[in-house]
């Protein structure tokens, strides 16, 4: 096990190393120097900042010195300063955004996960029924639906229409005013329809994932063996078959990371949850290099933590991986 | 022995695709919408562009089918000419992310060894692990958002799929006799890769372009939407949906509509796709 994490370790250090490389040469795409670029976009732009900049990325030395200088401030977090008229450091920025879109992927993944894994089980285990194929339509129809698009139906429907849930934001402009149950419920009728939709996408993706991954198990010689003592189905099913169809199922939360971070930028913008996604709309129209480089190095580096969290809590349930290792 | 892998009939395919009522209906769907692409200046009742400001947000009638968005512009029209945008950036998308994920997957797992560790953890999973949409908004930010870009960007950073399915696919075949039967009569490595391998796993790599184009026409969509794609006034439907998003508490069918239109693209692309995998894989035939 120490074997496996340390090897894990090292791998996730050298991967991380290849991120910065990638968001270093994605600053360079822009046309010229980004600080000209930026001169030509902000007219208001000024000295200071254009010294900033300069400064952060070193822009008048070579290409290895100008990687080793901004590398060498991404360890100690500075990420430089946020060319918008509060001009806070980027790290700041982000950082009070970290929690909100953690919290609404946590609710998320949460969500998918409960209903995902029976809905999957069952369509196995009642496999070619009436449940299977509108758990199967269900699918089809998950993956093609466009999230953004739903939200909106669901923002006319309840929000617009029926006028249950509020559409924007995370709390009402009255929030301060209001007992803590009525607060509570207040922050949860703000989440309800951006975690639904959140989660909506994964959903379809990870139910069909489950079904698959129980199919594939109650083929194996040790559920026949099970069946043939003479357990009852219902123990063959939950015990035996369950448990090990669920293996997989980890290693499939550490890869939908990304889709559920970068989802983030689509459902925050919609529903105008102040989140790292809403952020990174926002900086791109502002052409707020440093924040849009800060995001993105942030955001692969979560992920990749993440996929890293997955891989151990795999070897952890899963023995047999720590010998073998994936390597596809 | 030294034959390479029957290829499958188009005559079998067609009877297994047959037997799939749901690809067949994809399939149909998919050659309605290159129809209604190329043909929508035909289709089209009004000029995509035309504004009357007398006629702004009118709700679905006889003379707009689909209603008027906020500057009076006919919503039928746009959405027609927009499904020529939103395939062709599909379709330009997955070619761009083809060609680099071939070119990638083939030769990782042609060499193996070395170069297909450093390529598989070093590029590919290090691509997978980027939050897709945080990266495409970055290289958009950096440079303006024109149609050609957002083709481009779209392909660079949607080729990792392919790239995996032909370095598994060529790690099984390039042990096959076929092949060695070519090394042993001299033929070079390009030669082997290209010419002796490639061809015996297009089949997957078809099968995924296809479905890629759902993946890079909800993409598109996605990044219009957030005003970030294709620039208006050129219509697509994910800045129709924009404008519904605006007008969101007085029209409706500005949301509506172009949300179907994507819908039903994407619903075919895949229900075709995995149909055609399906009858394409001998494995599955018995």
């Amino acid at each position: 096990m120490i074997a496996y994490v340390t090897r894990l370790a090292l791998v996730s250090s050298l991967q991380m190393l290849a991120i910065t490389v990638l968001a270093f040469a994605v600053i360079h795409l822009a046309p010229g120097e980004p600080i000209v670029l930026q001169q030509e976009l902000q007219a208001t732009q000024s000295p200071q900042q254009k010294q900033t900049l300069r400064e952060l990325y070193g822009l008048d030395k070579p290409l290895h010195v100008q990687y080793w200088t901004w590398l060498n401030r991404l360890v100690r977090v500075d990420l430089g300063r946020s060319f918008s008229p509060d001009g806070l450091p980027v790290w700041e920025k982000i950082r009070e955004r970290i929690p909100v879109t953690l919290s609404l992927n946590l609710a998320e993944v949460c969500l998918i996960y409960l209903t995902a894994v029976p809905l999957g089980v069952f369509a196995a285990v009642r496999r070619h029924t009436l449940f299977d194929r509108l758990t199967t339509v269900f699918v089809f129809i998950g993956f093609a639906t466009p999230d953004f698009w739903l939200a909106l139906l669901l923002m006319i429907l309840f929000g617009v229409q029926l006028g249950w849930l509020p559409i924007s934001g995370l709390r009402s402009l009255n929030w301060e005013y209001l007992a803590p149950a009525a607060q509570l419920w207040d922050l949860a009728s703000h989440l309800i329809l951006p975690i639904f939709i959140g989660a909506f996408g994964g959903l379809a993706g990870l139910s069909r994932f489950m079904r698959g991954s129980m199919l594939e198990v109650i083929r194996q010689d040790y559920i026949r063996t099970a069946q043939a003592k003479g357990l009852p189905e219902r123990v063959v099913v939950y015990k035996h078959a369950l448990r090990n169809a669920l293996l997989p199922i980890v290693t499939i939360l550490g890869l939908s990371l990304p889709g559920l971070i970068g989802g983030s930028v689509i459902v925050e913008s919609v529903f105008a949850i102040p989140g790292m996604g809403q952020l990174a709309v926002q900086s791109v129209f502002a052409r707020d290099y440093p924040v849009v480089m800060g995001l993105l190095t942030i955001g692969a580096g979560l992920t990749l933590l993440g996929n890293r969290l997955a891989d151990v809590c795999y070897g952890i349930v899963d023995p047999r991986i720590r010998v073998t290792r994936r390597s596809d | 022995m030294g034959t390479p892998p029957p290829s499958v009939g188009l005559a079998a395919v067609w009877r297994q695709l047959k037997k799939n009522p749901l690809a067949l209906a994809g399939g149909a769907v998919v050659l309605l919408l290159a129809a209604v692409a190329v043909a929508a200046p035909l289709l089209a009742p009004y000029d995509p562009g035309a504004y009357d400001v007398k006629r702004i947000l009118l709700p679905p009638s006889r003379e707009h089918l689909l209603g008027t968005d906020q500057i009076g512009r006919d919503v039928l029209s746009r959405m027609l000419y927009g499904a020529r945008v939103s395939l062709a950036v599909g379709f330009v998308a997955v070619g761009i992310a083809i060609l680099i994920g071939t070119v990638v997957g083939v030769v990782a797992g042609y060499y193996g060894g070395a170069a297909d560790t450093l390529i598989m953890l070093g590029v590919v999973d290090v691509m997978l692990t980027v939050p897709r949409f945080f990266l495409l908004l970055t290289v958009i930010a950096m440079l303006q958002p024109s149609i050609f870009v957002i083709m481009a960007v779209i392909g660079v950073t949607g080729w990792m799929g392919v790239a995996r399915l032909l370095r598994a696919e060529l790690l099984s075949l390039k042990e096959r006799d076929f092949v060695v039967s070519a090394r042993a009569l001299g033929a070079g490595d390009l030669r082997l890769m290209f010419r002796h391998i490639l061809p015996n796993a297009l089949v997957p790599v078809l099968v995924s372009a296809i479905l890629g184009v759902a993946g890079a026409v909800l993409t598109e969509a996605g990044l219009s939407f957030l005003g970030l794609g294709v620039q208006p006034p050129t219509p697509t439907w994910g800045n129709i949906l924009a404008d519904g998003k605006a007008n969101i508490e007085i029209a409706w069918w500005l949301s509506l509509y172009p949300g179907m239109a994507i819908l039903t693209t994407v619903l075919s692309y895949n229900l075709f796709g995995e149909g055609l995998r399906d009858a394409l894989d001998p494995r599955l035939r018995q």
